[in-house]
């Protein structure tokens, strides 16, 4: 430190002036006023979401000099009521990591060299023009993130969709979410949950269905606590594939084997059956039986093609089905004890409690994901548990816009901002509202996330543009989707807020504006749009991934569908956007309004939110005139589904002994590219490591981070052992956290998915293990 | 050249108002309490006529109800 005598003195000043108010002001504080550089005293507080988890917390960003200096949870969000996360308290963090990407860099001679960002898009726009010309339309693609804005989303779709007539538009929701969507889809005819997140204060047991909340989805799961604590009839009931700080903290830990959840769903339905709990008025009332496919495949080949097929089923069909999944049959497939089953069938069948069932990967990375969900809503259905407070099959998302972006905005080779490509009067709905003729929206989906990247590998996409995602981290069965991109004829371009390993293959790097240093909104897993504004500068060259895509539409020569200013074309998209939602099903909150507020709730009709849906208490799109309409179905009735218990696509076997898990931890944000450049969450969690029964260990002679050699028919990486750390994984499997980009877990894990959602299963392959 | 450091009191609700105005102010630095209104104004002057200066600048600022002084040096005496 320079210290001069002035500089003393002044400090002597301070000092004073500090024990003075001190005396007069009892518990005064002044915070870390004096390490802020260049700081003027003055902290102005600015609302927003937090960029990282589904949840959506709201956080009041204190701004100091133009720079983000402090974060505090926003008292008037009523998603998190002021609380934040470690990860939220730190995320301004995130902004200033020392090597943040400020300049475009193009790859020349197989080196980065730095350019002007406006000659970098000039060069983007180039390609994709000489590519498409040269290779057809299909030939480009888009591959975003549930991490988009809205707005990014939007023009990414409207410009690839709408002008270049490609849906060759797909995003990483699609290997988080995809399986929550099909399985509202198919159950409710209508994405996206019927509840909130105000059924927590109303439930009397939570049941958490693979899905670990205490570490991703934390402030949700404190508040499950704190109701716990404050009244007396809650419960919480983990049902999982491996011991966490969930079952840790729950009334009851249940452990099933992995794919089991599909034969237990349905033995609890027998139960409710068998013990009549069904709740027939409300049965008869809003609920039809079908059934579809079976013996549906796994995805694993390129080109791999299924369409399901409904077929009605009468009650009793339903009822003979479940004869194979009596409690008994069950323990014998699961490992579930009968008497835990007959436990849960309780819980569900009791008319008394309010039920509300979470989940999120668990149950979506599944190849038999939308199964999985139908099976949970066939639950609450049968005993009429949805649509009412603390009654809620809850499907929680894991990225902060997701939703908003990914399932609202529809950045999914299948979908529109309203509804599907595959339909005439959705596509001329989009056709009308971007100006463009309705002959450039082809009818056809193209390529899902794992086929798109399959299609880089064998050369059908040349062109791809990715951005805020790290797919050279998170894609299943790696090595093949990497060794595609650094082919020789393929143009990569990565727009991003750090190197990664994505940077590492592209050849146009472009620096990307992050979260509060550009205006947009985010969507929730409850519906909730929320609005923030451009709270600091962006450093260097970057440059929101909004105004990147409307840079180089303009220069394709689409300046008619993308004419906005810099100063207003996040109100300009929204207010577009919005017409594709009009109604009241899906009506959403006027610009002026989302940026008062911190979230609005779509369906939001006359001016009100719209808490619970498919309850005319609540829900002004319901007009049947009874005390449900299910309208996203056309015969107003939500569909049960008699969908069985199918093994997974790759088992542990003689040679490959155990089951591969793959997650996350609370301190790591997915791949780790911003969190593991906060310093206290990186050093809480420096690097990722191998989750082993202790048993296990002993007989492999591993101890305690001793390196072992995880092996797959994919590939294989050697890391530390965990024993006995923070989750427990049974016998006969390891768990590994992906946020780690100097283990590659996903070098080993299987790009099998479901066939109805695409979404692949990372929680499922077999491995075997050595000691290195 | 006078160094001072006074408690600074806010007229009702315009404690924001008055940490701006300060700041505004040359030859000032501003330290807000957090949690009470209440602010350190810190003065660093290099000559009379500044000093004079800042003392009718504070004196018209209407966000400010009062001033304590918690410190004082001149180099003068």
């Amino acid at each position: 430190m320079n210290l001069d005598r002035r500089k003393f003195i002044k400090q002597t000043a301070i000092t004073c002036a500090l024990a003075s108010a001190g005396a007069i002001f009892p518990g005064v504080s002044f915070g870390d006023w004096n390490t802020l550089a260049n700081n003027s005293g003055v902290i102005s507080w600015q609302k927003t979401p937090c960029r990282f988890c589904g949840t959506g917390c709201g956080i009041l960003v204190g701004v100091s000099d133009g720079r983000a200096v402090a974060v505090k949870g926003d008292p008037s969000c009523s998603v998190n009521k002021g609380l934040c996360c470690m990860k939220g308290y730190h995320s301004i963090q995130a902004l200033y990591g020392k090597d943040r990407l400020t300049k475009a860099q193009v790859r020349r001679d197989g080196a980065f060299v730095d350019v002007p960002i406006q000659e970098a898009l000039d060069l983007i726009a180039q390609k994709l023009k000489e590519t498409k010309e040269k290779h057809g339309k299909d030939s480009v693609a888009m591959y975003g993130s549930g991490q988009w804005t809205i707005p990014d989303g939007y023009v990414a779709s409207k410009l690839f969709k709408g002008c270049l007539g490609t849906n060759n538009v797909e995003a990483n929701a699609r290997l988080c979410m995809a399986s929550a969507v099909t399985g509202f889809m198919t159950s409710f005819g209508i994405d996206e949950p019927m509840g909130c997140y105000e059924d927590i204060d109303y439930a009397n047991v939570f049941i958490t269905w693979g899905n670990n909340m205490a570490e991703m989805h934390p402030v949700l799961f404190s508040r499950m606590l704190a109701n716990r604590k404050r009244r007396t009839n809650v419960k919480i009931i983990d049902f999982a594939t491996r011991y966490t700080r969930t079952s840790q903290a729950a009334d009851k830990s249940i452990i099933f084997k992995p794919q089991t959840d599909l034969a237990v769903a349905n033995a609890i339905c027998y139960e409710i059956i068998k013990n009549d709990w069904v709740n027939w008025n409300f049965v008869n009332e809003h609920v039809s039986f079908h059934k579809g496919k079976t013996n549906i495949g796994y995805g694993t080949e390129d080109h791999f093609a299924f369409k399901d097929k409904a077929e009605g089923i009468s009650y009793e069909e339903f009822k003979q089905f479940l004869e194979d999944y009596t409690p008994e049959k069950v323990e014998q497939l699961s490992g579930v004890p009968a008497k835990d089953i007959k436990y849960l069938a309780a819980l569900y069948g009791d008319p008394s409690l309010k039920v509300t069932s979470f989940w999120c990967m668990g149950m979506n990375q599944h190849t038999r994901g939308t199964w999985i969900n139908n099976l949970v809503y066939n639950i609450h259905l049968l005993v009429g548990k949805i649509s009412t407070p603390g009654n809620s099959p809850f499907s929680l998302t894991g990225q902060p816009s997701a939703c908003g972006t990914v399932r609202e905005v529809g950045t999914l080779t299948h979908k529109l901002p309203h509804g599907v490509v595959m339909n005439e009067h959705d596509r001329e709905m989009a056709a009308e509202i971007w100006e463009v003729p309705v002959g450039n929206i082809d009818p056809k989906p193209t390529y899902h996330t794992v086929e798109m990247f399959r299609a880089l590998d064998r050369g059908d996409i040349k062109f791809i543009w990715i951005q805020v995602t790290n797919p050279m981290v998170t894609m299943p069965n790696l090595k093949r989707y990497r060794d595609g991109a650094l082919k020789d004829d393929r143009f990569v371009v990565v727009s991003d807020v750090y190197p990664t390993p994505t940077t590492d293959i592209a050849d146009v790097i472009l620096p990307a504006a992050m979260w509060i240093e550009q205006e947009g909104m985010f969507g929730n897993s409850e519906r909730r749009t929320q609005h923030f504004d451009q709270i600091v500068d962006p450093p260097g060259e970057a440059m929101s991934d909004t105004w990147q895509i409307i840079e180089v539409a303009r220069r394709l020569g689409f300046e008619k569908q993308f004419p906005w200013s810099q100063d207003e074309y996040i109100e300009k998209i929204w207010e577009e956007y919005r017409r594709f939602h009009a109604g009241p099903k899906h009506e959403m909150a006027p610009y002026k309004i989302l940026r008062e507020r911190s979230g609005v709730q779509w369906p939001f009709v006359n001016g009100k939110e719209t808490r619970w849906r498919f309850n005319p208490k609540y829900d002004p799109a319901c007009t049947n005139g009874k005390d449900f309409d299910f309208y996203g179905k056309k015969d107003h009735r939500a569909w049960v589904w008699a969908r069985p218990y199918e093994p997974a696509a790759e088992s542990p076997d003689s040679e490959y002994n155990f089951w591969l898990n793959t997650g996350r931890v609370i301190e790591h944000w997915h791949t780790g590219s911003m969190t593991r450049r906060v310093p206290v969450l990186h050093n809480a969690v420096p690097a990722a490591y191998v989750e082993i029964h202790p048993e296990d260990a002993t007989e492999l002679g591993v101890v305690n981070g001793e390196m072992v050699k995880i092996i797959s028919r994919r590939g294989e990486i050697t890391m530390p052992a965990q024993i006995n750390g923070r989750g427990a994984p049974v016998r006969g499997m390891v768990f590994v956290p992906f946020f780690d980009e100097s283990y590659l877990i996903n070098e080993v894990t299987l790009d099998a998915f479901c066939p109805i959602s695409k979404q692949p299963d990372y929680k499922k392959c077999a491995v075997r293990l050595e000691k290195a | 050249m006078p160094i001072l450091s006074y408690l600074a009191m806010p007229q009702k609700g315009a404690r924001e108002k008055l940490c701006a105005d300060l700041s505004a102010l040359e030859f000032c630095q501003v330290i807000p309490a957090e949690n009470q209104d209440v602010v350190i104004l810190v003065t660093d002057t290099p000559d009379e006529i500044s000093e004079e200066n800042l003392q009718k600048a504070l004196k018209h600022m209407p966000s400010l109800q009062s001033l304590s002084l918690t410190f004082g040096y001149d180099e003068k005496e």
